[in-house]
């Protein structure tokens, strides 16, 4: 049984505009052990999709799922109490942007404890030795003392790795990284993302890790999913989706990569932008940028063709018939 | 920080002598003087009238007057009030704990209603709660002292009889006033009847003049509020499984509350203004009720030591709540 099922899920936002689908049709299934990878465009609905999974979509957003399991428990079914039980200890999540994503009022190490105690995930008197243990397990010198600062005293990284430290601080079974290095300088990022991965195989937790980078996905990622405009485009195992994308939009990413542009000119782009709340085409979203499209792609929007776990939402595939 | 508390500190130099100037010249351009004030419609002898005022020295020129008073309050001696020919200082120092306990108790009940208020207005934004608590404090907010003072009495005292008219306590019980504080010396006194009646004295007033800050704190607290709930860390806290009321409270309205301390501690500076009115309105016997007296018997130093005594109150408090606010935002410290 998959650790994490979800299925056809949906989040519509109401603005003043009207309504706004910033998630559609998204599946996901995650095995423990896994790492999954999520990647796609800026606004592609891939911090959304995973909020979704873990009832972080705040009122007037509004989640829809066929299915939404974590563990064999549906998660849409349970009281708001009863959730709080698994979200936080059993799945977390790691943000974008760790200046703001701790309490600038309180000492780290109070917020990780705070996690801690609110899962009764040690007994009182271990806690404080417990966060020691967790800041040095994620590479932070001097844990006894760092514990003590307040995020504003410390570096975008060291606050990244606190936010891990919490995350992890209750063993949990799947870890959500929302595109935990796209703020920190490239030289952290790669020391996070190697701690991710190095955390990951050590506990045996899923991991699902949100990306722009597709060199990220080849070095991580057993699984990938692609998303463009709210929709899960092309889903696959990592080697397959590198050595032969089926949707063009996934061609088009992998074109851009700059180890796959040696020899040209100028790397290659995807021409246009991604569609927003009021310019959603008809038929495929992504007809209007893409080089295949005909008229059925602009007229009717494709269902994902293909096995689970290798699937694109394309009407013309790339490498033969669907 | 013992740098910034000096510069501060320095700053009582120049609004020393803003404030005295001021109301110096201020009551000195009221028709009158202490001493045809004392007279009154009885009339006195021009010869003595000229003779007591030389001896008071107010025949000087005006400059050498407010040069001799600076002087004077320099050396630490406020002088004597013409009326009650009592030490300046003195009487302050008895009548400024009424002052206090009123201002105490209407900072807490504005605090204490119009934050959770605010919070509660919100978390339900939008909703009818929060349109009336908005429309309410607007209201709230413009209201005039005066004209609520006596609505209150009206509707309270008058009509349903609820609560006192005026004073502290009532007469029928003597309270030691050990600390000046009527409500703590009544606790002391072990007398229930006194207790009560001391409370229900300050009930009234504490409302009217709370009315205006919690007007203010509520709104305040609720933008504030809305400002932090859509921050990242609320969301962390959400994602580690916390409580709503943990969420709300311990996270947001921690972080929320930071601009509205500054606010709390701006408004003091009103509040005592306000408590002038208020005390004159319930016949408070506190240090606004003095003040304002001592203008109808155009009592100088009582007037121009009880304003200058209200500035450096109010710095002072400013201070403490510039000190406060940097032990509520970890951010600023060090
Ligand atoms: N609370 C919200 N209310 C309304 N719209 C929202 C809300 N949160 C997100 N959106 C919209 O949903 C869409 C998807 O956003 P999302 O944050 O999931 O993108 P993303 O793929 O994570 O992008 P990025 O790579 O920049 O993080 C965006 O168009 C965004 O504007
Ligand atoms: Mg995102």
């Amino acid at each position: 049984m998959a650790l994490l099922e979800v299925r056809n899920l949906a989040v519509e936002f109401t603005s003043s505009r009207g309504r706004f689908r910033a998630v559609d049709g998204v599946d996901v299934t995650i095995d423990s052990g896994d790492v999954l990878c999520i990647v796609g465009e800026s606004g592609s609905g891939k911090s959304v999709s995973m909020l979704a999974a873990m009832g972080l979509i705040a009122w007037p957003g509004k989640v829809t799922a066929d299915v939404l399991r974590f563990d064999g428990t549906d998660l849409l079914s349970l009281t708001p109490a009863q959730r709080r039980k698994v979200v936080g200890k059993d799945i977390a999540m790691v943000f974008q942007e760790p200046m703001t994503s701790l309490n600038p009022c309180y000492p780290v190490g109070w917020q990780i404890a705070e996690a801690l105690r609110a899962h009764h995930a040690v007994p009182s008197s271990k806690v404080r030795d417990r966060v020691v243990e967790l800041l040095d397990h994620v590479g932070i010198p001097d844990p006894g003392r760092r514990m003590n600062n307040f995020p504003h005293q410390m570096s975008g990284g060291m606050n990244q790795r606190v936010m891990i430290a919490m995350a992890i601080s209750c063993n949990p079974r799947l870890l959500i990284a929302d595109e935990p290095t796209t703020a920190l300088d490239v030289t952290i990022q790669k020391q996070i993302l190697d701690l991710l991965v190095d955390l990951q195989k050590k506990h045996g937790m899923a991991l699902v890790l949100i990306t722009h980078d597709m060199g990220v996905v080849a070095e991580t990622a057993h699984r990938v999913q692609v998303m463009y405009a709210g929709q899960m485009v092309e889903e696959a195992a990592t080697e397959t989706l590198f050595a032969a994308p089926r949707h063009p939009y996934t061609a088009a990413l992998l074109d851009a990569l700059p180890e796959r542009a040696m020899g040209r000119a100028r790397l290659p782009t995807i021409p246009g932008v991604v569609p927003g709340i009021d310019d959603r085409p008809t038929g495929c979203l992504f007809n209007p940028r893409c080089g295949l499209a005909d008229a059925l792609c602009s007229s009717t929007a494709p269902g994902l063709s293909g096995e689970v776990g290798a699937r694109a939402r394309c009407h013309r595939p790339l490498g033969g018939a669907a | 920080m013992l740098r910034y508390l000096l510069r501060r500190i320095m700053l009582i130099i120049p609004t020393f002598v803003g404030v005295t100037l001021l109301s110096f010249t201020l009551i000195h351009l009221v028709p009158g003087d202490p001493i045809e004030a004392r007279v009154g419609e009885r009339g006195i002898a021009p010869e003595r009238l000229a003779q007591l005022r030389a001896e008071m020295g107010y025949d000087q020129p005006m400059w050498k007057q407010f040069l001799d008073y600076e002087r004077q309050v320099v050396s630490g001696d406020l002088g004597l009030s013409t009326v009650t020919h009592q030490p300046v200082w003195h009487e302050f120092l008895s009548l400024f704990p009424a002052t206090i306990e009123l201002s105490v108790c209407a900072v807490s009940f504005a605090v204490l209603i119009g934050i959770p208020l605010g919070m509660i207005a919100a978390l339900r934004r939008g909703t009818a709660f929060d349109f009336g608590l908005m429309g309410a404090s607007v209201t709230g907010a413009s209201m005039p002292i005066f004209w609520w003072g006596l609505m209150m009495i009206l509707v309270f005292s008058v009509s349903l009889g609820w609560t006192p008219v005026s004073g502290r306590v009532s007469d029928m019980y003597f309270v030691e006033p050990w600390s000046g504080f009527m409500l703590l010396d009544c606790w002391w006194s072990d007398d229930e009847g006194a207790c009560r009646s001391a409370a229900s004295h300050l009930i009234l007033p504490t409302i009217v003049l709370g009315t205006i800050p919690l007007a203010n704190f509520a709104r305040m607290t609720r933008s504030s509020m809305l400002e932090v709930l859509g921050e990242d860390y609320v969301r962390t806290a959400r994602a580690k499984g916390l409580s709503d009321v943990r969420v709300n409270v311990v996270h947001a309205l921690r972080n929320a509350l930071i601009p509205v301390a500054t606010v709390i501690g701006l408004s003091i500076g009103g509040l005592l203004g306000g408590a002038i009115l208020t005390e004159t309105i319930f016949a408070w016997p506190g240090v606004g009720h003095w003040i304002i007296e001592s203008i109808q018997a155009r009592d100088y130093p009582v007037l121009q030591g009880g304003t200058l005594l209200i500035a450096i109150i109010v710095i002072g408090v400013n201070l403490g709540v510039d000190v406060m606010y940097s032990v509520l935002n970890p951010r600023i410290r060090r």
